[in-house]
């Protein structure tokens, strides 16, 4: 059934397995499934045998997030320099931008949901891990303030190894501002919901990404502190399966919702909903 | 100096072990039957003594410093807080479910003011060690922190602080009881403490865990602290697949006090005793106090509370490096 030449490979043929050829088929990254390229990205890129949820770029969310058209980036001119003469940092991020076609590891901006108005910003895990250096906790913040000025609700889909240790500790201060202007919103009462996606871990997971109003999350994502290759050299106790996902945090009260990829619209244009355009005492 | 000596340590140690063999009592009654005095001897030792302690310990490498920063007989929080404040009385508990004996903390007097101290404490035997997780808190020790620092709200007592930890504990009761959730928590809340905040990093500043007590109005760093958002070792693995090159990735990292005074992290460097605050626990612990007590001075002077917040905020705010192109510079990379 399957032959070789019938998959399509990119030219220069160095991609690891788990990047999607631009070709008819390709294969679910957990249940080895082959797919249509057509059904995968008509089904957003969940598989649709085993329902496994593959990363998206942050474009592709944007698209099945916001009304058609309405998304407008906000701080794009902002964007990394190398200030700790980090090794091979200059390169690495030329490379993420080349790859992505992305000016950081997250976008930000104001969009529509159901013609509510929103603040958004959406991690790329293809932009060096979708890692909090300088620049995206500086466009978190403005995104943060942003929403406080017009008085709009602030969604954040995060995807993330943690903090950028190219720019070392200054990366480490990206939790402490985020977090500081997540705090802004809530003395404010601005809503503040955020949507963990496959990976969250480290100094955002321990940042701004715990601290939505609402905390929703994809099913399977890889959630938690340090990350399941750390958590393995917990030698001597038994880790349940879903050691680090979404589910574990769930089941520990760490997050609202567990819902599937094309359930989340729907969900926040809900909250807005219910919580009043996200916004009290509303101008 | 017998037993743990760093390499950097080496040279001093030569001269150390010459000087005790002199002042030994068999080399001076030999000294004595044979009419030769050995004071000029020693003293001369001691002078070379000072001018090798002085070279090392100016010139520590980023690695060196480290390895100082975690030295076994490094002064911890409660040898501070004993030195630095009187009558401290130590509270337990989060509240929620348990005491995390990686931080302690509880009122105490500086000079003469009542104060809330929280600090992470490592542990000096294998015991104490084990019994405070090496220093690496859970989400109860963050959370016990944050009840503490509400506690000095309330009652008006300005909030010290005391970081020294290799980072929060990353085991499964970790993850099941939240320590992302806790220290992301605290980060905001001490961001809008209705009180000052002094935060001194005495030993390692290691990542998050660090940062979880970390947030303040005044930040210091004691001359061989370091502050890193990844251990040397962690970042080694990273960037080489070899721990071994720790040393290398200590440099890159750029986690020394004054490479965080330079890039605005913290705000002033506490000069260590030479050779290193163990060696000289009362002369830093009074460095400390007389910078903890200039630092209130000046957040006392401040108008109002809501100043101190923004004023902490704005600090926050300022904090990265980034290019800000301007409009004409920009190109069609909008996605
Ligand atoms: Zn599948």
């Amino acid at each position: 059934m399957v032959r070789s030449g019938w998959f399509s490979r990119k030219p220069n043929g160095n991609k690891s397995s788990t990047d999607i050829p631009a070709g008819i088929v390709t294969k679910c990254q957990r249940c080895n499934e082959i797919l249509f390229v057509r059904d995968f990205e008509r089904n957003s890129k969940v598989c649709t045998k085993c329902g496994f949820h593959h990363k998206l770029s942050a474009y592709e969310r944007l698209e099945i997030t916001v009304d058609e058209g309405s998304f407008q980036p906000l701080n794009e001119h902002i964007i990394s320099r190398d200030p700790l003469n980090f090794i091979e940092y200059p390169a690495k991020l030329e490379k993420a931008q080349t790859n992505t076609k992305l000016t950081e590891a997250i976008v930000t901006g104001t969009a529509f949901i159901d013609n509510k108005p929103v603040v958004i910003g959406v991690s790329d895990f293809g932009y060096m891990g979708g890692s909090m250096g300088s620049v995206v906790g500086e466009r978190i913040s403005r995104a943060m303030e942003y929403g406080l000025a017009h008085r709009l609700p602030v969604i954040l889909f995060t995807a993330s190894g943690g903090a950028r240790m190219q720019e070392g500790l200054l990366s480490l201060m990206q939790m402490a501002k985020t977090s500081a202007s997540a705090g802004k919103l809530r003395n404010e009462g601005i809503l503040y919901v955020c949507v963990l996606t496959d990976p969250t871990t480290g100094g955002v997971y321990a940042s701004y990404a715990c601290l939505g109003d609402v905390i929703l999350a994809e099913p399977g994502a890889v959630v938690g502190f340090a990350g399941r290759r750390v958590g393995n050299q917990d030698t001597g106790v038994n880790l349940p399966d879903n050691f680090q996902t979404s589910e574990f945090q769930a089941e520990h009260g760490m997050v609202d919702r567990i819902l599937q990829r094309k359930e989340i619209r729907p969900a926040l244009a809900l909250l807005l909903k219910l919580f009043d355009g996200g916004r009290h005492n509303d101008r | 100096m017998i037993g743990d000596v760093f390499d950097f340590e080496k040279p001093i140690a030569e001269v150390e072990t010459l000087i005790q063999e002199l002042k030994s009592p068999q080399r001076r009654e030999e000294a004595l039957r044979e009419g030769i005095d050995l004071s000029a001897k020693i003293a001369e030792l001691e002078e070379e003594l000072h001018r090798v302690m002085v070279r090392v310990y100016k010139n520590l490498s980023p690695w060196e410093k480290t390895q100082l920063a975690r030295h076994k007989d490094r002064p911890y929080s409660l040898d501070y807080i004993r030195l630095i404040f009187d009558d401290f009385f130590e509270l337990n508990g989060d509240r929620l479910a348990a005491n995390d004996e990686a931080i302690v903390g509880g009122p105490a007097i500086l000079e003469s003011r009542p104060v809330m101290v929280i600090g992470q404490q490592k542990g000096r035997d294998i015991k104490e060690r084990q019994r405070r997780n090496f220093g690496s808190a859970h989400a109860e020790g963050f959370r016990k922190a944050l009840r503490l620092a509400r506690m000095a709200e309330r009652f008006h007592m300005p909030l010290i602080t005391m970081v020294d930890t290799a980072g929060a504990a990353a085991d499964l009761h970790a993850e099941e009881l939240g320590v992302s959730e806790a220290i992301a928590h605290n980060l905001r809340e001490f961001s809008l403490l209705k009180t000052p905040i002094i935060v001194t990093i005495i030993g390692e500043g290691g990542s998050g865990g660090a940062l979880g007590l970390a947030i303040g109005d005044h930040v210091s760093m004691l001359e061989h602290s370091i502050y890193s958002v990844i251990s040397p070792e962690g970042c080694a693995a990273i960037l080489w697949h070899d721990k071994s090159r720790a040393s290398d990735a200590a440099k890159s990292l750029c986690l020394t006090a004054s490479n965080a005074l330079s890039i605005g992290v913290i705000d002033n460097i506490l000069p260590e005793p030479l050779g290193g605050a163990h060696r000289d626990p009362v002369t830093m612990a009074e460095t400390i106090k007389t910078s903890l007590l200039s630092s209130l001075n000046k957040l006392d002077s401040l108008p109002s509370v809501d100043i101190l917040i923004e004023t902490r905020y704005q600090r926050l705010r300022r904090m990265g490096e980034y290019v800000e192109r301007t409009p004409s510079e920009e190109d069609s990379n909008d996605g």
